[in-house]
């Protein structure tokens, strides 16, 4: 919402001259009071001679592409003053503006006598955008002819030391989409006397003007018609209507639009004025019916919703009640009977409306926040004076009122309601005048104990229900930096739960290991899916859509982190990084095969615990995972010697530790999973249910999305581990160990995890530890066949342990491995 | 070695005066000082402090010596000995600092050389303010609340106090999920998260929940479709406004430093009433000190307070809600939003492991 000051002057009666506030100053007072400034325009600034002159010849030069005038223009000086002029709008003896040589325009452009299209151009007869007044360039300002004599300063006439405060206005303030409402949250700002614009007289109607019909009860809640008969067709709207229009940035069209939309600004009333010479018969108000078409003043032939309330007359729906009107019945330049429309529409279903047909008007904008609906009557009264006054012709006798408006509710609450709210202690007095100040009729009861007061908010705030948002008027009114600042008794906490310290301990750990976190987008396209080399029934391909994604190929919600790890990796090394080892921790989202719908729950209670329960029920599953991509070096080639690329092992190594760091030990079996390399890649396991994968990727996934050769990756899905609390002390045993070193030759197939379980459990407990150092293949063992070197570690927990007794623990696992693998002691 | 009880020879007895135990001193100590390592010195030690070495020899003699002088004898001969085991153990103390000395220098190294063998990791800056912001409410008694991002759209704004057709409902563009009325969004904010604590906790409730939130503001430098809020929420008997005031401040001065001030500034969001804008007050403001948004807030609004079954006679509550890329760029200086997105580990890495 924009509005001149001076506009709000005309209703708040702020201190005049020197004590007058500046621009900013209300700007301020409005920030206070709860609405949000988003900037202060002043205009102008213009310096040197702009000046009032009439026009007393026109000559029109010919043989230009466009048409071209030389003007004589009076501007109080003794000799008319010869002027080049582009614009067609105007008449001899018309008062218009002109900036004389050295008048310097909005923007710093300079006026100086030049001669141009073959004349000597003695200044500059000025248009509203030449002036900062607005964007029109089409035509010069053409002043009213009463507005100053010729040579007066244009800078006063003009209001260029005005300046236009614009607002973003919340959706319970509808009220402050006028200069009625503003002006009056202005006038209680500064404290100073208000004039509604709305206390109009509104003589009593004599017989109804029209014939309206309501037939949709809930969706038009009043109707108001006045009928204007004998206007001047193609009357122009008076350049202060304009100037406002321009200023509050809207374009002036023609007197009767532009009339309600100065009716709309000023009082917050939207308008329609229907040519009264097209409406064939009665008004009727009621929901379309499904088919029903309409064609609305932007050209467009809209389908009708069952749900859009529409006006019609005999002929059928001839506008979209509240959002548009329709092309049939539009006012035109031969239009010279009128019937204006004030009405006052549900809320909610102009909402809807609005947002089915994507049409967001000026007249919806108001209606969804809610329009007072005292005043259609005075709108209408408004709306037809000031046709009359500028376009000529009479109002007819008679007014149409129809509907019933919402009853004015009251609100009961407890005097002391605002100091319990705030925390502090109000002087006596102030909730009833602050109330009362905004309109509300109060009503104070009660001589025991508290006082209660009975609270009726004004017509024009159907945000004002219960005592909180009349505790908000009070408190902000009173300002809210009168209020105190204390901390809440808060009771013991008990401190972040496991699976958060797990969290935090899984990606400090990460971190700490050389992976750099990064936030993997949780949009995804489809195509992703198919570079992944997922098959159709993959469940990965299963994800949930989204109706208006930002990039329409990318409308899904991710259920791996790969994809946004990946690119954030791509680009990365499109930056010029080779060696890049990231992670990223987020949940994904798995939609549920024919999950429940969602319930449908109310507000006014506590859902119940089914009801709950059926809402959690409805949602996908949305587990935390942890993903790590790596390229390039893993160890850095430096002046110890050559790196060490990053493979598939680091990637399963970055499983295991983030399994450590959340207490769990992860197995690790091959698995075949796309997107990775079948032969590299390793199901990380635990208790035998798979929590994620880890390897190379596979070459095609790395050729079809341009990754650096062999990236790998690792993903986790970090919810799926057990969370570990109050972990077990071991026993740790004083006394020596005994070191065993073993070399067993086994088929190149049989996995090492698998062999040193077999290894362990031969053993048994006098096996503190064992651990693989040496591979071998090569022709000394045969093809087919590895040799697999452990060093073993031997101890008993209460004795110092024999060699004997250690080698026979070793003899033992090494039967085992024997039997269960085919593994031969390496001699 | 001779009988202590043959006869004295004087000239046997030579080795024993104090002229020839002087003198085997003094070549023990020339022989050992001679001696440039610690091979010369083991060398050199035999012939004066072996069995063949002079004093050792004197020693057999001094039962030759008439009984009255063995006392003598036998003192100079160990005051003799004493010295010249000085002498060495001196000259090996000395002569193994040197060689330790040397060994040293021989083995200095560059301690300037690198050693990035390994990659260095960093955390995201928004993942620590997370939870440096989350330790922050800890320690006044919260605990941290936990919502899914994908929400039910009750839980999203109709518990809120959102109204089917509110003009409100659009202000926050929602990301919507197919199929038209699934009833599902993207959530708009962390808000959820105050009702699913309500109707999870028992009440007195105080929690705080940092998480990500999502709108349909495509990437720039001041916008971004993923970002991330703080929302905190106290119900208990006799909360007020000053409380909220008291932990917003409270909470500026943790992120902001000591000397921070906030502003409340009415507004309204659905799901408070009354509302305000948090504005915090910054000296070194790009353009001059001035106040700069930082959230919303407000004592939450009885409709939802009723949607989750609280008791409004009695209990009452503040909420608010941070932007935390809001906060990170206050904080750290960060002028482009696509910085704290695009993952560039030049970023990152800039803040360790705490940013």
């Amino acid at each position: 919402m924009r509005i001149p000051v001076s506009w709000l002057r005309d209703h708040a009666q702020l201190p005049e001259d020197d004590a007058a506030p500046t621009a900013d100053q209300i700007a301020d007072a409005f920030v206070r009071a709860g609405l949000e400034v988003e900037a202060v325009h002043h205009l102008g600034p213009v310096t040197g001679p702009l000046v009032v002159g009439r026009v007393t010849e026109i000559e029109e030069l010919a043989g230009f592409a466009k048409p071209i005038r030389y003007c004589l223009v009076d501007d109080g000086e003794p000799a008319p003053r010869g002027v080049v002029c582009g614009a067609t709008n105007f008449a001899v003896g018309d008062l218009v503006v002109l900036a004389r040589p050295g008048t310097v325009l909005p923007g710093g452009v300079t006026i100086g006598a030049r001669t141009t299209y073959g004349r000597t151009s003695d200044g500059m007869i000025c248009s509203a955008a030449e002036l900062g007044l607005g964007d029109d360039h089409t035509g010069i300002i053409v002043l009213a002819a009463d507005a100053a004599i010729p040579g007066a300063s244009a800078v006063d006439v003009l209001g260029l030391d005005d300046a236009v405060i614009e607002l973003a206005i919340t959706p319970d303030r509808g009220y402050c989409l006028s200069a009625r409402g503003l002006a009056r949250e202005l006038a209680v700002a500064f404290d100073v006397p208000y004039r509604d614009p709305a206390l109009l007289e509104v003589p009593p109607a004599q017989a109804p003007s029209w014939p309206v019909h309501i037939e949709d009860d809930q969706g038009c809640r009043r109707f108001v018609v006045r009928q204007l008969s004998g206007l001047h067709p193609g009357a122009e709207s008076p350049w202060w209507m304009r100037r406002r229009l321009y200023l509050a940035g809207m374009r002036p069209i023609s007197l009767a639009v532009d009339v309600t939309n100065y009716v709309m600004l000023e009082l917050g009333q939207p308008m329609h004025a229907f040519d009264a010479g097209k409406l064939d018969g009665d008004l009727v108000v009621r929901r379309a019916t499904e088919g029903e078409k309409l064609i609305t003043l932007d050209g467009v032939c809209r389908e009708l919703d069952s749900d859009d309330i529409v006006i019609c007359d005999a002929s059928g729906p001839i506008s979209l009640a509240a959002v548009m009107g329709g092309e049939s019945t539009e006012v035109g330049p031969q239009t010279t009977n009128l019937l204006l429309e004030a009405a006052n529409w549900n809320p909610a279903s102009v909402a809807r409306a609005a947002r089915r047909h994507k049409l967001p008007s000026e007249a919806a904008r108001r209606f969804e926040r809610g329009v007072d609906p005292a005043l259609a009557p005075a709108a209408a009264e408004l709306a037809a004076a000031l046709l009359t006054r500028h376009g000529g012709g009479v109002v007819l006798p008679g007014r149409t009122d129809v509907g019933t408006p919402p009853a004015p509710l009251s609100v009961v609450m407890p005097i002391d309601e605002p100091d319990r709210v705030a925390g502090r202690v109000y002087d006596r007095g102030v909730t009833v005048r602050r109330l009362s100040q905004i309109g509300c009729g109060v009503h104070e009861a009660g001589t025991h104990g508290t006082a209660m007061l009975t609270v009726v908010p004004p017509s024009w705030r159907p945000d004002l229900v219960q005592p909180a948002d009349l505790v908000e008027e009070v408190l902000r009114l009173e300002g809210y930096d009168t209020i105190p600042s204390t901390l809440p008794p808060a009771p013991p906490g008990r401190g972040l739960s496991a699976a958060q310290r797990r969290r935090r301990m899984v990606s400090r750990a990460l971190a700490s290991a050389g992976y750099v976190e990064v936030q993997p987008s949780p949009f995804v396209s489809s195509s992703t899916w198919d570079a992944f080399g997922l098959p159709d029934d993959d469940p990965r391909r299963h994800t949930t859509r989204l109706i208006n994604p930002l990039e329409s190929d990318r409308d899904e919600l991710a259920t791996t982190l790969l994809p946004g790890l990946l690119e954030v990796l791509v680009r990365n090394v499109a930056r010029g990084q080779r060696d890049v080892a990231l992670y990223g921790m987020a949940p994904v989202v798995l939609p549920r095969h024919g999950g429940p719908a969602m319930p449908d729950v109310g507000v006014l209670a506590r859902p119940s615990n089914a009801e709950v329960a059926a809402l959690m029920a409805a949602l996908p599953e949305q587990p935390l995972h942890v993903g790590t991509v790596l390229a390039g070096q893993w160890e850095r080639r430096g002046w110890w010697g050559t790196g060490r690329p990053a493979t598939w092992a680091d990637a399963i190594q970055a499983g295991r530790l983030l399994g450590r760091a959340a207490g769990v030990e992860l197995e690790v079996s091959a698995a075949h999973t796309p997107p990775w390399h079948s032969g590299r890649c390793g199901a990380l396991q635990v208790d035998g249910h798979t929590v994620g994968h880890a390897g190379e990727l596979h070459p095609a996934v790395v050729e079809a999305l341009a990754l650096p050769p062999r990236t790998c990756a690792m993903e986790l899905d970090l919810d799926a581990l057990p969370l570990t609390d109050k972990r077990p002390a071991p026993l740790v045993s004083p006394y020596p160990p005994v070191l065993q070193d073993i070399a067993l030759v086994v088929d190149a197939a049989v996995p090492v995890a698998e062999l040193t379980a077999t290894l362990r459990r031969g053993a048994g407990e006098l096996l503190e530890d064992v651990r693989l150092f040496d591979v071998y293949t090569g022709d000394q063992i045969g093809p087919g066949k590895r040799s697999l070197a452990f060093a073993l570690r031997f101890r008993a927990p209460d004795r110092t342990l024999t060699v004997a007794e250690a080698t026979a623990a070793r003899d033992a696992a090494v039967a085992a491995a024997a039997t269960t693998h085919g593994a031969t002691l390496r001699s | 070695m001779s009988g202590s009880t043959a006869s004295y020879d004087p000239k046997q007895v030579a080795v024993l005066s104090p002229e020839a135990l002087t003198q085997a001193v003094e070549d023990a100590e020339k022989a050992f000082a001679a001696a440039t390592d610690l091979d010369q010195l083991a060398a050199a030690k035999p012939a004066h402090l072996g069995d063949r070495s002079p004093l050792l020899i004197a020693r057999r003699e001094i039962g030759a010596l008439p009984p009255k002088a063995r006392s003598d004898a036998g003192k100079r001969l160990n005051a003799s000995r004493t010295a010249v085991q000085a002498a060495f153990d001196q000259r090996r103390a000395q002569l193994q600092a040197e060689r330790d000395a040397n060994t040293l220098r021989a083995e200095a190294v560059d301690v300037t050389l690198p050693w990035d063998r390994v990659p260095t990791g960093a955390r995201h800056p928004i993942s620590t303010l997370c939870e440096r912001i989350a330790d922050v409410f800890i320690a006044m008694g919260y605990e941290v609340a936990e919502g899914p991002e994908l929400e039910a759209e009750w839980f999203n704004f109709d518990a809120l106090n959102f109204p089917k057709d509110h003009p409100a409902r659009t202000m926050q563009d929602s990301f919507y999920v197919a199929p038209e009325g699934s009833g599902m969004v993207l959530r708009t904010h962390t808000s959820p998260v105050q009702v699913r604590a309500l109707l999870e906790r028992q009440l007195p409730v105080y929690v705080v929940c940092p998480g990500r939130t999502f709108r349909t503001d495509a990437l720039d430098a001041t916008h971004t479709p993923v970002f991330h809020q703080v929302e905190g929420l106290a119900v208990d008997k006799g909360i007020t406004m000053a409380h909220l005031k008291g932990t917003l401040d409270a909470f500026a001065r943790a992120m902001f430093g000591q000397t921070s001030r906030t502003r409340l500034r009415p507004s309204f969001f659905p799901f408070t009433e009354p509302s305000a804008e948090v504005d915090v007050w910054f000296p070194e403001r790009k353009g001059g000190a001035g106040w700069v948004e930082w959230g919303g807030c407000g004592m939450v609004n009885p409709n939802v307070l009723r949607a989750c079954g609280v008791d409004t006679a009695i209990y009452s509550g503040f909420a608010f809600g941070m932007g935390i890329e809001r906060t990170l760029q206050f904080r750290n200086g960060i002028t482009d939003m696509r910085d704290m997105v695009e993952g560039d580990v030049r970023f990152t890495c800039a803040f360790g492991l705490e940013a």
